[in-house]
């Protein structure tokens, strides 16, 4: 669980957010939402500590993370990944390499436990086999799903998405979206996802933050997202004409 | 700009604390420095080769230009390549050469890593980003470089002898006198000095320009930019500090 109390954030003049409270919770997929510029990349960076906030506290499974020093701070950062918007995969890795690497970098084990833990990521995602490949030989969905076996192959206790679907197809949007959920329940993890994606908040939001103006406008479910009177959301989920007559189409069943 | 000049300043000298911590993991960290050792050593060896050989050519046939006709002998030559090669161009324009290889390559790469998220993705993964991708490049630039350099003194040494030896302008054996003649061990001393600060200095700030960097593409060419020009102002600078304080 990680729980987020009065978060405040500002670049010099500019308040990107403005009191955030929120309770992102464990073995859920929790997704962050809202237009560009509400915040949500910097709530999102708030989070996993690459930014830090102007006031409020941000506390995983209860440990504030404001009094942590340094090496807690990194042991903290050890139970997190992160799918990166760009993956972040790094180039002149091959794919078993960049899923090693943490494993390189913080395990001791033997380069045959290492090479079995990334063949069961990989298998995990749907990859097997293509270790040898560098990434820019693989499809951009293909990458998320790397990125996403790097990210859990040290067993994180809470996986972070920023935009995990950008840039792909909505079936692979949703294969992806698909993967992230079961993984999460697979291993209990505090997932937060940031997400503009329709798709992804009506089929894998089971805990919704609505953000607006750095403001929290909404909170929910994505099954209270339909039945929902919330202006904010209403203008942010049923934003086109098209969606706003399925809405009405959905609920006069 | 003072107030710029102190930011950059305070916040180099307190990101050292960072470079230098205990590594998470020794044997990555010892593969990371030989790769580096690596690419500045056999990468740069071929520049290093080519800029001194022609250094010590040009220097041998210019002073015999100005000596031809005076009552010092033709031997000084030899001398003159082999003094100014260990005491200044060795160290000192190979470390200029080297910061716009070297520097503005290690700026790219590693401001090419906080633009692409890497350096993000490596410290949630816990990694000590300052530390890993910093220190051995720090390292191999302080083990390499001097190397380079002293590498740099044979073939000046070298570019002096072939540049006139085999035209006849000398014999070899008033050369190999002149090399021989005056030779003061401090001088060498004063080489490796310089070699080490200087090699601190192109890799420590042009990996400081890299690391810090903000933006897009245009930022990423600029601190390339900056990584070299600031190199080798302050090579000059310290180059004059150490003449001042070691001769």
């Amino acid at each position: 669980m990680i729980k987020v109390n009065g978060i405040y954030k500002s670049f010099d003049d500019l308040e990107v957010l403005k009191g955030i409270d929120f309770v992102f919770e464990k073995g859920k997929t929790n997704l962050i939402i809202g237009r560009s510029g509400a915040g949500k990349t910097v709530l999102l960076k708030i989070l996993v500590g690459l930014i830090t906030q102007t006031q409020g506290e941000v506390y995983f499974d209860d440990v504030n993370t404001a009094r942590l020093d340094k090496a807690a701070l990194r042991e903290l950062r050890m139970q997190m990944g992160m799918l990166f918007q760009g993956n972040a995969l790094f180039d002149s890795m091959t794919i078993e390499e960049n899923i090693r690497f943490p494993l390189d970098m913080f395990t001791i084990d033997t380069l045959g436990e290492k090479r079995n833990k990334v063949n069961h990521c990989l298998e995990r995602v749907g990859l097997e086999g293509i270790n040898d490949k560098f990434p820019s030989e693989i499809s951009g969905g293909m990458q998320k799903r790397v990125g996403i076996a790097r990210s859990i192959v040290l067993k994180p206790k809470y996986l972070f998405c920023d935009e995990p679907n950008s840039g792909l197809d909505p079936k692979t949007a949703i294969t992806i979206d698909e993967l992230i959920q079961d993984i999460t329940k697979d291993n209990e993890m505090t997932t937060v996802i940031n997400t503009h994606d329709m798709n992804s908040v009506m089929e894998i939001g089971e805990k919704i933050c609505l953000l607006d103006q750095g403001k929290l406008a909404w909170q929910g479910t994505k099954s209270e997202v339909m039945t929902s009177t919330n202006d904010t959301l209403e203008k942010f989920i049923f934003a086109s004409p098209f969606l706003q007559r399925l809405k009405k189409m959905a609920l006069s069943k | 700009m003072i107030k710029n000049l102190f930011f950059h300043l305070g916040r180099f000298v307190s990101w050292h604390g960072q470079i230098f911590r205990r590594p998470e993991n020794f044997k990555m960290y010892y593969k990371e420095t030989i790769r580096q050792m690596y690419d500045i050593g056999i990468g740069s060896l071929l520049i290093v080769f080519l800029i001194s050989v022609f250094i010590g050519a040009v220097t041998a046939i210019q002073f015999y230009y100005q000596l031809e006709g005076t009552f010092i002998p033709g031997y000084y030559i030899g001398y003159i390549v082999r003094d100014m090669a260990i005491i200044e161009t060795a160290a000192t324009i190979t470390c200029l050469v080297l910061a716009g290889k070297i520097g503005s390559n290690m700026a790219a790469e590693i401001g090419g890593m906080r633009q692409k998220e890497h350096i993000d993705a490596m410290e949630i993964m816990g990694v000590n980003t300052s530390a890993f991708l910093i220190m051995p490049k720090l390292i191999a630039g302080v083990v390499v470089i001097p190397i380079l350099v002293s590498v740099s003194v044979l073939v000046n040494i070298a570019g002096g002898y072939y540049a006139t030896v085999p035209f006849g302008i000398f014999t070899d054996a008033e050369y190999v006198q002149g090399l021989r003649s005056f030779f003061v061990p401090n001088n060498v001393t004063i080489m490796y000095v310089k070699a080490l600060c200087f090699a601190y200095i192109l890799t420590s700030v042009s990996c400081y320009q890299g690391y810090f960097v903000k933006g897009g593409s245009i930022e990423l060419g600029a601190a390339s930019t900056r990584a070299v020009v600031y190199s080798d102002i302050l090579i000059l600078v310290f180059d004059f500090i150490i003449a001042l304080v070691l001769t």
